[in-house]
């Protein structure tokens, strides 16, 4: 019997800017892998029996059989497997943390480095969306059922492209001006081009859904005015966008902003290429990010990207605490950011007109586990410092808008601002009214909402079709 | 793309668009804002509405030449589109009947007071109205302002047209001549409103200002419009427009609506550099 051929239990290096090139410029980190590099770093895959990739992937990608199909050459048929259950794979394959689900479980794991199932989705992803001679998605015939869906980030795109391939009609309601939700004005272009996103909505698009931008629902028409006027089913997917801020003295100077402002202005409204584009932020030179997500991250490497001379991450706990993706903290070190940990945020001092100047912070360290089973931050006594600044961004966390709830009679919602949804289908206790993604379940991942999106199109259609 | 329908030039820098926007048309009232983009690159800009027409779906608005942004709308003829319009946003004036109601109207404001004087006037108050413009060739809409009040006190900065006096002067002359006065709402330059504010104090009448911070989204997702009331922050874009103006921190305020002067120079620079040399004209 001939011997096995053995595996590299390394997987194939992702190529990248070089930091100090990168730190410098808003285009994608991460340069992607070649077809050779595709294709070899596929053939790693094992095609094991358990597809543990599978069950890890909160909307179950059928993993090995694109992974197969790639290592084989056929990229339309890796295309259909990955898109048979995932509507936005160029997002996922950049976005997901796919360290904690596919490839943490992936059995390759046990001996080696686990299969790069990321990149390997990023690269069919972009295949794809480079052909010319794309075939026409299969839409099933109409229904004649009507269903709104309120917000286009991952959640709401994900409904609506599963509800419209099941051949209901899908108008998909936007408050801002271009789709995408989060992954337009929160996720920097150098993580998550522009383009990629804007091509995943023009494929949902191509399968007949109808996005209205700059239509904030609960202003114009309310949830119950849309059933009234002949929609049959509505999904909120109008995710986590509210900044929290700390409430400390001198927060309202100028200079600080909450991490929503400053990655809006960023992102959405391309202040980077100002004046080119009409919106402004400041030309900072020493900016402090408080928070340790991976909101964070992006603010802090936006930040050196717009020309800050140091960056500073303020955060409350220790390096192992950070909540942020490890890759991303990675990449934040290697642009040089500087991270100042078990640090804590007192007070913000500011001069005369009004702008902030120093930061005087206090040491922490960490006690006993809290109720989120992380060691608790404690004070210091007399530990106060300053840092000077001239630019803060608060990213402590995001939490849901007020709006639909408050003009939605009959939804039921926590302390916390969330909308209350069976977790299995997103159903919400109104009629005829689901719900998913970060409204749901507070501020979370891009595939969780996608996740739920799936859920609830499944029990939409089942529904409608009941 | 949103048609701007009809335009009419009220001064020389002052201007009416009515936009077709019939969703916003359908439930817009008085005080509330819409957010503009002029074109793809543009920035977000909120401007407080100036009525609604049901009927034809539209909604005017009344702006004036300031930076960037405001010139370059004015380059915009009836018929030509604007990049978005977003709204009705922010919680429309209370409009309940109190008595007698004192609306003081300062500079293009005047457009946004119309509306508002006439939600209090239909629902039963008394308006006495007070506007007032720097000089004579900056004023308009005297005739709608009359049509909504019950009084109506012109004044003029350099004295070109009616009283020669700032708002607060006949403010606080009705004040002190009217004892029944239950509300002030107070809308112009955040100055204006300032002084409006510590007018009305002393008398301890109920004063309400609409603030015009900066904005990005206008429905609660950034927090640049933050502004402190009382001891707590509060967003403009979903709180407000309207606050208790003895309530307002008036220094936060104008210290961060000052936050991008710098910015806004130099895009006005850029802006009449394009007009001279692109447009053949001034900007």
């Amino acid at each position: 019997m001939a011997d096995k051929p053995k595996i590299n239990l390394n997987r194939i290096k992702m190529p990248k800017q070089e930091p100090e090139i990168r730190a410098h410029n808003f285009d994608e980190v991460a340069t992607g892998y070649t077809l050779e590099m595709a294709k070899e770093e596929a053939g790693r895959c094992i095609q094991c029996k358990k597809r543990n990739c599978v069950a890890g992937c909160p909307v179950n990608v059928n993993i090995p059989e694109f992974v197969m199909a790639l290592r084989d050459g056929d990229m339309w048929g890796a295309v259909d497997q990955l898109k048979a259950n995932n509507a936005l794979p160029g997002i996922c394959g950049r976005v997901c943390p796919q360290e904690s689900q596919c490839e943490f479980v992936c059995t390759l794991g046990k001996k080696g480095a686990p299969i790069a199932i990321g990149r390997l989705e990023r690269f069919v992803a972009d295949w794809e969306c480079d052909q010319s001679d794309k075939p026409k998605p299969q839409i099933a015939p109409s229904t004649g059922k009507k269903v709104a869906i309120v917000g286009s980030g991952p959640a709401g795109l994900t409904t609506a492209a599963d509800l419209a391939k099941l051949g209901h009609q899908i108008t998909l309601f936007e408050a801002l001006h271009v789709a995408g939700g989060v992954l337009m004005y929160g996720i920097p272009e150098f993580r998550l081009p522009k383009g990629i996103v804007q091509g995943e909505v023009d494929y949902v698009k191509t399968l007949g859904v109808d996005v209205r931008l700059n239509s904030v629902i609960g202003k114009i028409d309310t949830i119950d005015e849309l059933l009234a006027d002949s929609y049959d089913a509505i999904f909120l997917g109008t995710g986590a966008g509210l900044p929290m801020f700390l409430g400390l003295p001198g927060e309202n100077l100028n200079g600080i902003y909450s991490a929503n402002e400053y990655l809006t202005r960023t992102n959405l409204m391309k202040a980077y290429l100002f004046p080119e584009y009409d919106t402004p932020i400041k030309k900072s030179r020493r900016v402090v990010v408080i928070g340790g997500g991976n909101v964070a991250m992006d603010s802090a490497r936006c930040a050196m990207r717009l020309g800050a001379e140091e960056v500073y991450i303020v955060y409350r706990r220790s390096r192992e605490e950070l909540p942020a993706r490890a890759e991303e903290v990675e990449n934040a070190e290697e642009e040089g950011i500087i991270f100042k940990l078990l640090t804590n945020p007192k007070r913000f001092i500011g001069d005369e007109n009004g702008w902030v100047t120093q930061m005087e912070c206090l040491e922490m360290e960490l006690g006993e586990p809290d109720d989120s089973g992380r060691r608790r931050p404690i004070v210091k006594e007399g530990s106060e410092f300053l840092i000077d600044v001239d630019t803060v961004v608060v990213a402590l966390g995001t939490t849901p808008n007020p709006l639909i709830p408050s003009t939605t009679p009959g939804l039921d919602t926590t302390r916390k601002g969330t909308v209350v949804a069976e977790e299995e289908t997103g159903k919400t206790v109104k009629d005829k009214v689901w719900a998913g993604g970060d409204l749901v379940t507070g501020a979370a991942t891009v595939i969780s909402a996608m996740g739920a999106g799936k859920r609830a199109a499944a029990a939409i259609d089942a529904y409608l079709k009941g | 793309m949103y048609k701007i329908m009809h335009r009419e030039d009220l001064t020389p820098q002052i201007h009416l668009f009515e936009i077709e926007a019939p969703a916003v048309a359908k439930k817009a009232q008085a005080g509330q804002f819409v957010i503009l983009m002029v074109d793809e690159k543009g920035e977000r800009f909120p401007l407080t509405i100036g009525g609604w027409d049901r009927e034809k779906g539209s909604v005017p608005i009344v702006f004036m030449e300031v930076g960037k942004t405001t010139r370059k709308l004015a380059k915009l003829k009836a018929g030509d589109s604007i990049h978005a319009f977003i709204g009705p946003l922010g919680i429309p004036t209370h409009t309940d009947n109190v008595g007698t109601v004192v609306c003081v109207a300062g500079g293009f404001a005047t457009a946004i007071v119309v509306p508002v004087a006439q939600a209090l006037k239909d629902a039963g108050n008394k308006i006495i109205s007070v506007m007032g413009f720097r000089n004579k060739d900056l004023m308009f809409w005297e005739d709608k302002l009359k049509e909504v009040s019950d009084e109506l006190i012109i004044c003029t900065d350099d004295g070109s047209y009616g009283r020669k006096a700032l708002v607060t002067e006949p403010l606080k002359e009705i004040l002190e001549a009217n004892k029944d006065v239950k509300l002030v709402i107070a809308i112009g330059p955040t100055i204006m409103m300032k002084f409006a504010s510590l007018t009305t104090q002393p008398f301890g009448v109920k004063t309400l200002v609409s603030l015009n911070p900066i904005m990005v989204d206008g429905t609660g997702m950034c927090g640049c419009c933050r502004v402190a009331i009382g001891d707590d922050t509060k967003f403009v874009c979903v709180d407000g427009p309207d606050f208790d103006a003895h309530q307002v921190d008036w220094d936060v305020l104008m210290a961060r609506q000052k936050s991008y002067c710098d910015e806004e120079k130099t895009s006005v620079d850029i802006w009449e550099d394009y007009c001279r040399t692109q447009m053949g004209g001034k900007a």
